[in-house]
């Protein structure tokens, strides 16, 4: 160590210091620097999560019917989860039925199909019109900062302003059945429709957050040599050849998570659907996602609804485990000439994630 | 392979961060519904300076009235706070000091729709005894919706009626029955315009339309012990009526996308025959630039099936919070609204709907307002909307089943009965 301190020049010295491991000192002090950090997120996430997962198993309050006054509900087991999921209503008499129509329990599993359809969708979209937009926006041409920052603006816009301006736009007055009319195309009734509806949100979403995706694969994009490229085509390569073989896997791992980012956004998605088409649609809840329900709920009971963010946070959860397996299982099976591409590639994750 | 450990770990630790950012956000709210009534009569008699809460106050009429107010009582000063101007946001905002069992809000302005709710949760003083509100010269159906189990819980402070506008240069006398409006509708389609449109879109809006149609035909929604009383012919019949002249197009078929504003863009751009809406149409209608129906437009009271129909009652009143430190001055506050005085300001400025009956007939307002006598007919004949500390899920069970059945999707006779076991199920807890 203190050779190798005298051999080399300070600012490097310090640079290698860093991963080395640390002496039991420095690990108590290191405890000690982060322990407040760790009492916070205890306090702001942790708190909250179990607070929430014990006010699941609660009751939610009802109403005595001698003095017309709500009552604590007192302990409830599974019920408020066999509620959402086997959907269990309350009947008369304390006994339950299936949950009738124009109930919030009734809608969970149309909220679930709803979403999980609106985060395969505005994903596939995102991830095929980021590719296109990000491609664009790596070549070298005139005019190139006029083109990036008109592919950011969406972007910028916060989601309430673009959720008003898509749902002027999809009025029935609006400018898409204006444009629809110019191809002899009957004017539809984007808020009012199922299928229009979810895919008044689908546009909606892909137009917003594509330049996410976009400024992620760009990242990853400008950092492939072009020497690669200058040597795929001197061995003859074909242009869609030099993007599945280099481009693609070059950029996999900043990729990977965007979409891991937009999926678990989308997920989640409340604002756009609730500003656009308040949930509505169809028979009346097209649009509500998980989120949506949730926030109803919340209004019609404390409990209940604790029950159900629970098992969307389960389900969300879910899907990122899911992704970050896939992600390290990938890891392993890179051959060891392309480790050192890759461990760029990891250190910069972390950067990119700020930028959400 | 170490390196490969921490990395995965870092981005476990991300996901896990931005996955638990959701239970939290939703997890929030603490469920606390002690009905401890034993609050509502500490302070009672004590007095000083208090806390009125209300909504926006787009019209500005809070100020004025509270200065002169404190004016007269230098030693019981009322402070005004002002919450956002959305609904949602205001009832949640209330729900959540409540539960804090805040003693700085005071006065708490509830919509018609709210009270029983808060009352059931044991946050607002009973109007009784000591606290007990002289209501003869006020109007019955705001009285009516601020009871709540036989106990008045707020005193009234607004109110609202629907109104039907129509073209009195296309329809010479306006319908005073339903039969009679959907008749006019070929006047409408002869001027290719559309015939009818109110409030269609799946929101609070079509609970009111809705409810409207089950009223006026006789039928219910829940009866006077808040139980679900929906599943009855008339409430059929009104649903029914809403469903054919959807299908045959009367309501035009964007009209289930129409809230209060789209509808009167329609009427005002002159595309609409009849208007269903609220009186803040009226001025808008009469002076907007972009109004093409100036001095072509009345209003009506809305048809019924023999007579002046049910219009759906909005407005809001004011109630004591249990956890208020001077209930003495607070109750003085409500009185003090209450007086023909104060009523006649909120109307003028903020044309805010009286509650007490006789400033309606005042010569002065009616001329500056020419409404007001269409209005008091529909507020007479208002009903509130169903008087139910579970709202949120009846009026959810309304909403989707009645649109439903408006676009088609399920028979009126379906709709009705999942109505009547949603709005069941509701109030079971």
């Amino acid at each position: 160590m203190s050779t190798t301190a005298t051999q080399t020049a300070p600012p490097t010295r310090s640079r290698k210091r860093g991963p080395k491991s640390l002496n039991a000192g420095q690990g108590r002090r290191g405890v000690l620097l982060v322990t407040p950090t760790l009492i916070l997120l205890a306090v702001v996430i942790m708190y909250p999560l179990v607070r929430a997962v014990i006010m699941s198993f609660q009751k939610d309050s009802g109403l005595d019917p001698a003095t017309g006054m709500f009552s604590e509900g007192g302990f409830a087991g599974t019920q408020n989860y066999q509620h959402w999921l086997l959907q269990q209503c309350a009947a008369a008499g304390g006994t339950t039925q299936p949950c009738p129509p124009g109930t919030l329990g009734s809608q969970f599993y149309d909220a679930l199909f709803v979403t999980l359809f609106f985060t395969v969708v505005t994903v596939f979209f995102e991830i095929g019109l980021g590719l296109w937009f990000a491609t664009i926006m790596n070549r070298t041409f005139k005019g190139r900062g006029l083109v990036r920052a008109a592919i950011l603006i969406p972007w910028a816009i916060p989601t309430a302003v673009t959720a008003k301006l898509w749902f002027f736009i999809f009025a029935y007055e609006g400018i898409a059945n204006k444009l629809l009319g110019g191809v002899g195309i009957k004017p539809l009734l984007w808020t009012g429709d199922a299928w229009p509806a979810r895919f008044a949100v689908i546009i909606a979403d892909v137009w917003k957050t594509t330049p996410f995706m976009a400024l992620l694969i760009l990242a990853g994009l400008q950092l492939i040599s072009s020497d690669v490229y200058e040597a795929a085509q001197i061995d003859g390569a074909s242009k869609w050849q030099t993007f599945t073989r280099i481009t693609l896997p070059l950029i996999k791992v900043p990729l990977m998570v965007a979409i891991l980012f937009r999926t678990l956004d989308v997920l989640r998605i409340y604002d756009l659907p609730a500003i656009l088409t308040n949930g509505g649609g169809g028979s009346g809840h097209a649009t509500t996602t998980l989120s949506i329900l949730v926030i109803n709920q919340i209004r019609a009971g404390f409990n209940s609804a604790s029950a159900l963010s629970t098992l969307v946070f389960l389900l969300i959860a879910f899907v990122a485990f899911i992704f970050v397996r896939f992600l390290g299982a990938d890891v392993v099976q890179r051959p060891p000439g392309k480790e050192a591409a890759k461990r760029r590639w990891f250190r910069r994750q972390p950067v990119a994630a700020e930028g959400e | 392979m170490a390196h490969r450990r921490t990395t995965r770990r870092a981005l476990t630790a991300l996901v896990g961060v931005a996955a638990l950012s959701f239970t939290a956000a939703c997890g929030g709210g603490g469920s606390n519904t002690s009905s401890s009534s034993g609050g509502s009569q500490q302070g009672a008699d004590s007095r000083g300076p208090i806390t009125f809460v209300t909504g926006k106050d787009n019209s500005g009429v809070w100020p004025p009235t509270i200065d002169k107010w404190n004016k007269a009582h230098p030693n019981e000063k009322v402070t005004l706070k002002e919450q956002s101007d959305n609904a949602d946001q205001q009832h949640d905002d209330i729900v959540q000091h409540m539960q804090a069992k805040d003693a700085s809000y005071d006065i708490v302005t509830v919509d018609v729709i709210w009270t029983p709710e808060f009352a059931a949760k044991g946050w607002l003083v009973p109007l009784e005894g000591k606290f007990a509100l002289d209501t003869s010269k006020l109007l019955k159906a705001p009285v009516t919706a601020a009871t709540y189990n036989g106990k008045l819980y707020a005193a009234p402070f607004a109110s609202d009626g629907g109104m039907l506008y129509y073209r009195k240069d296309l329809v010479p006398n306006p319908p005073k029955t339903l039969d009679e409006m959907w008749k006019m509708c070929d006047i409408a389609k002869k001027n290719n315009m559309d015939c009818y449109a109110g409030q269609f879109a799946k929101y609070e809006g079509l609970t009111v339309n809705a409810t409207e149609a089950i009223n006026t035909f006789g039928g219910k929604v829940v009866d006077d012990k808040g139980k679900a009383a929906v599943d009855s012919p008339e409430a059929r019949k009104g649903l029914q009526m809403l469903a054919d002249h959807y299908k045959n197009g009367d309501i035009p078929k964007q009209g289930i996308t129409y809230q209060e504003e789209q509808g009167r863009q329609s009427f005002e751009a002159g595309k609409l025959l009849f208007l269903r809406n609220w009186p803040y149409v009226y001025s808008l209608a009469s002076t907007e630039a972009s109004s093409k129906v100036k001095g072509k437009f009345a209003v009506a009271p809305l048809p019924g099936v023999s007579g002046p129909g049910a219009s759906t009652l909005g407005g809001h009143s004011e109630a004591i919070s249990v956890y208020s430190k001077h209930k003495a001055t607070a109750f003085d506050f409500l009185k003090f609204i209450e007086e023909d005085a104060q009523q006649k300001f909120f109307m003028e400025k903020g044309s805010l709907a009286p509650v007490v009956e006789a400033i309606y007939s005042d010569p002065a307002l009616v001329k500056k307002a020419p409404y007001l006598p269409t209005l008091l007919t529909s507020i007479q004949n208002a009903v509130p909307r169903p008087v139910t500390p579970f709202y949120p899920s009846v009026t959810k069970a309304i909403q989707d089943n009645s649109y439903a059945a408006m676009k088609g999707e399920k028979s009126v006779d379906q709709a009705v009965k999942d109505m009547q076991s949603a709005i069941q199920s509701a109030s079971q807890g």
